[in-house]
């Protein structure tokens, strides 16, 4: 075990995954010598040459274009999106082709080589375009999964499940962690299976979840209604697409009570969707309504970010609403 | 370039601009419309049994596409796209290839892909959807794709495949790259060639496809296929350049462009930046110019956008003929023993269109197959409770009700 931040942790997965496969390429802009914007390709350029760890253009769908195409070859394309507010050009290539390429030629190509990382959330002071959160869009599409980690464990671990699964992964990288989630990560290889929610604290009176950088947030929320003589069970939800609905519904089943936390804007984030599923599996167990703290309806903002996020206090005051009713 | 703004250093004290047509770009042709090697072309090196498989897939693509337009006119078929007036491009330039190089089409490339060996059968399975279809009944007629034939399935959006190929050939290239010094260090075995529309060249992935190739180094063959239409918009609503051709200098790309009716002139192009692409690593662009002679598809009228004296002009332009008087003149083909040929691919069509409409349509099953390399529980579950469904109210579902495991 050695002591990573989240930046080191992704690095490590990176190197094992280029180290693993001769072809394996990791592209996107300043990702080169530079090592990123935020350093997480660090030194791999020099340790694979510059046939393999470069610099691209500045064009996301071209950058997605191409990794669709290198995926398709069947090298491991690992390509990166300096922010993922800056995803939506390669919006046609990711939802129209990557997430289709299987199903479209009954499984005579696919591009399961292929593993997207984004950095994604606000609390950087980003304003509305280094700040946002867009996986619900991505949610929307069958043929994508979608992963977030919370910490450089889990980062380090989910990361090389989403290279080595045979299908296109979209990894949302908390940025607001990069550095200031620190932890044990092993310098070995290992996996984190996709597809299966954390319970990381039980609790009796009310199922707390999010995912990411939320997780942070709802911790400090759970130990406030701790104090207040509130038992939190909280869960972290790590894979939006295909998500863990087996483990949620067990938690809520048991606490008749929901909240959940992302930093998206509240109308149609993924949170919608899991509050549909629970109300359908959970209807006769839940003591209260389901609890949504989430961004608000509008662009991220910048000088106001503090009121705008889903903080402490509004999960805080979710869970006591919702113990409450 | 050695300078920070990677440009040319070329200093000048007289205040001009370059015209926006500065370019004049040359268009090759070797084959005269009266079957003659032009003055001062050099006849290509093409031997008997190619030029002979060139002129057949030609050929029936010629007669597939009679037949099927006027299948989808029945109403057999939902959608058909034709080939016409494009057939030597297409097929001259896949000729010029080898058998597993990458093919990425846009979708008026049947006859390239006829040429790799595709057969009448997987044709007629892809355009009635049935379960035979490589494609699982997915997609609309005329998408085909075959993973053996190295033909990636085509997608409809415009122009995605663009950038696409650039990925791909660069992974057929790494395997060639020196690690030390960044250098090929031998010759790339396959390429991958790219065919797009002059219309689909104004899409953002052409720009992207292009400038990566152009930056990576990546030995894709660009086959732009300007036909003067994108559906019912002319090239001159397309764009103001000079074609696409243009484009390539400024990407720092080779190009070349020909007569997209002139089989000869488009084999040689494509014979020679193939050999471009595999010693050097780079891209290369060929624009072909070739009118389309037939509608955009079965869902649009030509006569609503263009005149009939415009197409009667190029009618007489077809490239199919053009190549058929070469090779009567080289005494490779006879004429009536054509016309015998002819008729009786007239017939197997019809035979097997006959055949491919009563093969049943893709089990249930193949719904949720393929989203994922396995279904994922959500998709699991709802594939469960249509079964269900479908068991209850059978009548309404016939295609698939009385299969259901």
């Amino acid at each position: 075990m050695a002591k990573m931040n989240m930046l080191h942790a992704i690095n490590s997965a990176l190197d094992i995954s280029m180290a693993e496969h001769p072809q394996a390429c990791i592209f996107g802009e300043d990702v080169g010598y530079f090592g990123g914007v935020f350093r997480a390709t660090s030194g791999l350029q020099e340790k694979y040459g510059k046939h393999r760890v470069f610099n691209t253009p500045l064009t996301e769908q071209g950058i997605l274009g191409f990794a669709n195409g290198l995926a398709a070859f069947g090298a491991p394309a690992l390509a990166e999106i300096q922010f993922a507010d800056y995803i939506f050009p390669a919006f046609d290539q990711i939802v129209n082709e990557s997430a289709k390429f299987r199903y479209r030629s009954g499984n005579e190509f696919n591009v399961g080589n292929l593993t997207i990382r984004t950095p994604y959330g606000g609390g950087i002071a980003g304003g509305l375009y280094h700040s946002q959160s867009p996986e619900a869009y991505f949610a929307h599409t069958p043929g994508l999964k979608l992963v977030v980690p919370r910490n450089p464990y889990q980062a380090k671990g989910l990361l090389r499940a989403c290279i080595k699964d045979d299908n296109p992964v979209i990894f949302f990288e908390p940025k607001r962690l990069y550095r200031a989630s620190v932890g044990e990560v092993p310098e070995e290889d290992y996996s984190i299976e996709i597809g299966k929610a954390e319970v990381v604290k039980e609790g009796s009176d009310v199922t707390v979840l999010a995912w990411g950088a939320q997780m942070e947030i709802i911790e400090q929320a759970a130990q406030k209604a701790e104090e207040a003589g509130i038992s939190c069970e909280l869960i972290d939800l790590r894979s939006i697409l295909p998500w863990d609905a087996e483990t949620l519904i067990k938690s809520v089943t048991k606490t008749g009570r929901l909240v959940i936390s992302h930093e998206a804007p509240i109308t149609n984030g993924f949170g919608a969707e899991i509050a549909a599923t629970i109300q359908k599996e959970c209807f006769l167990h839940l003591e209260s309504p389901i609890e949504r703290v989430c961004g608000l309806d509008t662009p991220y903002p910048l000088a106001l970010e503090k009121e705008y996020v889903p903080d402490a206090l509004k999960v805080f005051e979710a869970i006591k609403k919702s113990v409450e009713f | 370039m050695t300078n920070p703004n990677n440009i040319s250093l070329n200093i000048s004290h007289a205040l001009e601009f370059i015209d926006g047509h500065a370019l004049n770009i040359p268009t090759l042709k070797i084959l005269s419309e009266q079957g003659e090697i032009l003055d001062g072309a050099t006849a290509p090196e093409l031997d008997k049994e190619t030029a002979l498989k060139i002129y057949s897939t030609m050929r029936f693509i010629r007669l597939l596409d009679e037949r099927m337009q006027a299948a989808q006119r029945q109403g057999r078929i939902s959608f058909y796209m034709q080939c016409l007036g494009e057939e030597a491009a297409i097929t001259a330039s896949a000729a010029a290839l080898k058998q597993d190089d990458m093919i990425m089409a846009q979708y008026r490339e049947q006859a390239a892909l006829h040429y790799r060996g595709f057969t009448l059968e997987q044709f007629m399975n892809q355009l009635f959807s049935n379960e035979k279809d490589l494609g699982k009944g997915r997609q609309m007629p005329v998408h085909y794709g075959s993973n053996e034939l190295h033909y990636l399935t085509i997608s409809s959006p415009l122009g995605t495949q663009i950038p696409q190929a650039t990925g791909y050939a660069y992974g057929q290239k790494l395997k060639h790259i020196d690690k030390a010094s960044g250098e090929l260090s031998s010759e790339i075995d396959n390429v991958t060639i790219c065919y797009f529309g002059e219309g689909a060249a104004s899409e953002g992935d052409f720009h992207a496809g292009l400038n990566m190739a152009a930056v990576h180094k990546a030995p894709v063959i660009f086959f732009a296929r300007n036909n003067g239409y994108a559906i019912s918009t002319p090239a001159d609503e397309q764009f103001k350049g000079d074609g696409i051709a243009s484009r390539g200098v400024g990407y720092g790309i080779k190009t070349i462009r020909v007569d997209g009716a002139d089989t000869l002139a488009v084999y040689e192009a494509t014979k020679k930046a193939r050999e471009i692409a595999v010693t050097t690593g780079e891209p290369v662009l060929i624009e072909s110019i070739a009118y389309r002679l037939g509608a955009h598809s079965t869902s649009d009228d030509p006569s609503g956008y263009r005149t009939k004296d415009e197409e009667a002009e190029f009618k007489n332009s077809c490239p199919v003929a053009r190549f058929k008087t070469w090779l009567l003149k080289q005494g490779w083909l006879d004429e009536n023993e054509d016309e015998a040929i002819k008729d009786k691919i007239r017939e197997e069509i019809l035979a097997a269109l006959k055949v491919a409409e009563k093969v049943q349509k893709p089990a249930l099953e193949e719904l949720v197959s393929d989203v994922y390399d396995t279904p994922i529980p959500a998709l699991q579950q709802q594939y469960e409770e249509l079964k269900e469904h479908i068991k209850k109210y059978p009548d309404a579902y016939p295609v698939t009700a009385g299969r259901i495991k």
